[in-house]
């Protein structure tokens, strides 16, 4: 057995990219990256630091990216999920991706299958995201909206709610990794806050809020039951479509959560 | 600008509900860019939420009134209908939809309404919805207009100006249909500003290409409903008329709503009838079968076979008639003849197209792209020397496919498995 090489990285898609880079110049036909903190050693194999290198990142992802624009949005989204250990396997595939363009679209290819299905995954958290962010008017005007996806999917949504929402200033607050995107007309940047005031999600009111929010809240409310069929009532399907764990965002769920 | 939220709640709970039997809700097909750092766009349409029954809620769905000058049977509007009257202000709808918008909970407006005082002048309110939501809010997400029957050829040019998509419900499938419990509205009142959209969408694309600058008009297209249920139709007058409204109307969609009882009249269902939402079902997977299968519809539907098998779906019913197509080498075969696989959907379809370019495809890899087995394998061939040997007749199939699979309606036919068993 041939011991295989360990490359430590930061945990950001363009340490990984690094750690690519770093694979593929010393011409490993695999490589076991690891984020810092989860980092285990194997018995025996040798261990590198990898520093991360914005030049060296961009490299990779326009060789990729020439390569093909599918494959390297595959590449992103799988990242984002977050999944252990798929670093390795993400190796891999770019490996056969540089080989062959055309490898992109072999299902029938274990990894190549195993990626597409993982990017597909973060994909629909993303289209979840975009649909079910619910905006309230804070007292300063900004319209404000609590998330916790399963995924690290803030980056990928922040271009759709720029482009539609342009003339109103916002922030989107991931509650589980503590990041933000705030827009205030201009452009979009990252912040953190201290949310621990309960700036809440649609069970409690909360005094940031304007009066009138939750007039709209209550006719959006209304809304939701008024246009529901009694006669073709379908819970199952409702709650396959709305997974229970987004209600306590949803303001015509809450009385449910 | 205050708002009387509890009169304009009282409003939106009946002309929401009034509104709730129209069952397109969607909000796809546009192109309509954020122009001007306004608010908005259309483009793929997002499912914002999800009533108890399981349906989308893409729109704000709404009519602008409940007042109507008809009585049309089937319709809980109708003039005859002991129930809450109500009317928005105009105004009050764009507040609606930019408050509802800006929250994140739809993708825009789909209005209709009752006729009040004649059809010009109904269409001329709707109209005016939506010019105010365009013009004065800078507004650039979803708008779905009804059109009115009989509104004039002007009023329909002034819709597509403003909105995304048109629509007019012919509801009745069949024409004798329609004189029974439409006796007011003319066959030709609903054609009418159909034709006239369907005009105006092929003017304008002919003038775009001379023009790039030339305005969108209803760039989501058309759609129309059928009520199924109420007149005793069959699957085949449902499904031609479908055919002929996407053949000569350029529709985008046809939508399907089973009849949900809402009338004592003796001429439909009795209150309490079950909403035949398993027919609804095969019509719709026989409506995709057209529409990107390649199917025609006389394949499906004809004097021998008026009307689709409820047990099974519609394409492995056509191939259940149809052995002498089958099995089919899916290593071989071209991508029409792969459509026609019962349990291979398009998009195992375009997997295997892609997949086979590498190796020869077997079961596992098939399984694991999505294909159902159950069904698919009495059909075909792959890269195995295992495959079904027996000559099975179709109903020996039919019988098999059954006993290995658990439909969310199955418990509506149950009863007619034992036959197979």
């Amino acid at each position: 057995m041939t011991a295989t090489k360990t490359f430590i990285y930061d945990g950001s898609f363009n340490g990984f990219l690094t750690a690519v880079f770093a694979g593929f110049e010393q011409k490993l036909p695999f490589a076991d990256i690891q984020k810092e903190r989860l980092a285990q050693n194997g018995l025996f194999s040798e261990t590198e630091t990898i520093f991360t290198n914005i030049e060296l990142a961009k490299r990779v992802w326009n060789g990729i990216n020439g390569r093909s624009n599918s494959a390297i949005k595959n590449i992103y989204f799988s990242f984002l999920s977050g999944e252990k250990n798929l670093e390795p396997l993400l190796y891999q595939y770019i490996r056969k991706i540089m080989g062959s363009k055309h490898v992109a679209s072999d299902f029938s290819d274990a990894c190549i299958l195993k990626i597409s299905q993982t990017a597909q995954k973060v994909h629909r958290e993303k289209h979840r995201m975009e649909a079910f962010v619910r905006f309230q008017l804070t007292k300063d005007g900004i319209y404000f909206a609590n998330i916790e996806p399963d995924f690290d999917v803030l980056p990928l949504i922040s271009k759709h709610f720029k482009e539609r929402y342009a003339d109103q200033p916002w922030i989107i607050y991931d509650l589980k990794r503590n990041y933000g995107l705030y827009y205030d007309l201009h452009g979009v940047e990252i912040i953190t806050m201290d949310l621990s005031n309960g700036f809440g999600n649609s069970i409690q009111k909360s005094v940031a809020m304007t009066n009138e929010e939750y007039d709209y809240q209550d006719l959006w409310n209304n809304y939701f039951k008024s246009t529901n069929i009694k006669s073709r009532i379908n819970k199952k399907l409702h709650s396959q479509h709305i997974p229970k764990r987004y209600w306590k965002y949803l303001s015509e769920k809450k009385e449910a959560v | 600008m205050s708002m009387d939220f509890n009169r304009i709640k009282e409003k939106l709970n009946i002309l929401a509900d009034a509104a709730k039997y129209d069952v397109s809700c969607s909000s796809s097909g546009s192109n309509r860019k954020n122009t001007n750092k306004g608010l908005g766009n259309a483009s793929n349409g997002i499912c914002h939420s999800y009533s108890e029954d399981g349906r989308c809620i893409s729109l704000l769905k709404i009519l602008l009134t409940n007042h109507c000058i008809y009585d049309c049977a089937y319709c809980v509007t109708r003039k005859s209908n002991d129930i809450k009257r109500a009317a928005f202000k105009i105004q009050e709808v764009v507040d609606l939809t930019i408050n509802f918008y800006r929250r994140n909970y739809i993708e825009g407006l789909f209005l209709s309404s009752g006729i009040f005082k004649d059809p010009d002048y109904t269409m001329e309110r709707l109209i005016a919805v939506a010019k105010k939501l365009r013009l004065e809010e800078n507004f650039n997400g979803y708008i779905h207009l009804k059109s009115i029957p009989g509104a004039s050829d002007e009023l329909m040019y002034e819709a597509g100006l403003y909105a995304d998509r048109l629509s007019v419900n012919i509801e009745i499938p069949t024409v004798s249909g329609l004189k029974l419990l439409a006796p007011d509205k003319k066959h030709e009142d609903f054609a009418k500003p159909m034709l006239k959209v369907k005009n105006e969408i092929i003017r304008f694309k002919e003038e775009r290409k001379l023009l790039k600058s030339t305005p969108k008009y209803a760039p989501a297209g058309q759609s129309t409903q059928m009520i199924v249920g109420a007149t005793g139709e069959s699957d085949k007058d449902v499904m031609y008329s479908a055919n002929h409204f996407y053949k000569n109307f350029h529709m985008k969609r046809v939508y399907y709503s089973g009849y949900v009882p809402v009338s004592n009249d003796n001429r439909l269902p009795s209150i309490g009838t079950q909403v035949p939402m398993l027919r609804e079902n095969r019509l719709y997977q026989t409506d995709w079968l057209l529409r990107f299968y390649g199917f025609s519809v006389q394949e499906l539907l004809n004097a021998e076979y008026p009307n689709l098998d409820m047990d099974v779906d519609p394409k492995l019913s056509w191939a259940l008639r149809n052995m002498q197509h089958f099995p089919v080498d899916v290593n071989k075969a071209d991508i029409s003849v792969l459509a026609r696989i019962p349990g291979v959907g398009m998009t195992s379809v375009h997997k295997i197209m892609k997949a086979r370019k590498f190796r020869k495809l077997d079961w596992d890899h098939l399984k694991k792209m999505g294909v159902a087995l159950n069904r698919a394998k009495y059909f075909i061939l792959c890269d195995s020397r295992h495959w079904e040997r027996r000559d099975l007749d179709p109903q020996r199939i039919k019988g098999l496919i059954l006993s290995t699979s658990y439909g969310k309606f199955r418990p509506q036919y149950s009863n007619q498995l034992s036959l197979f068993n």
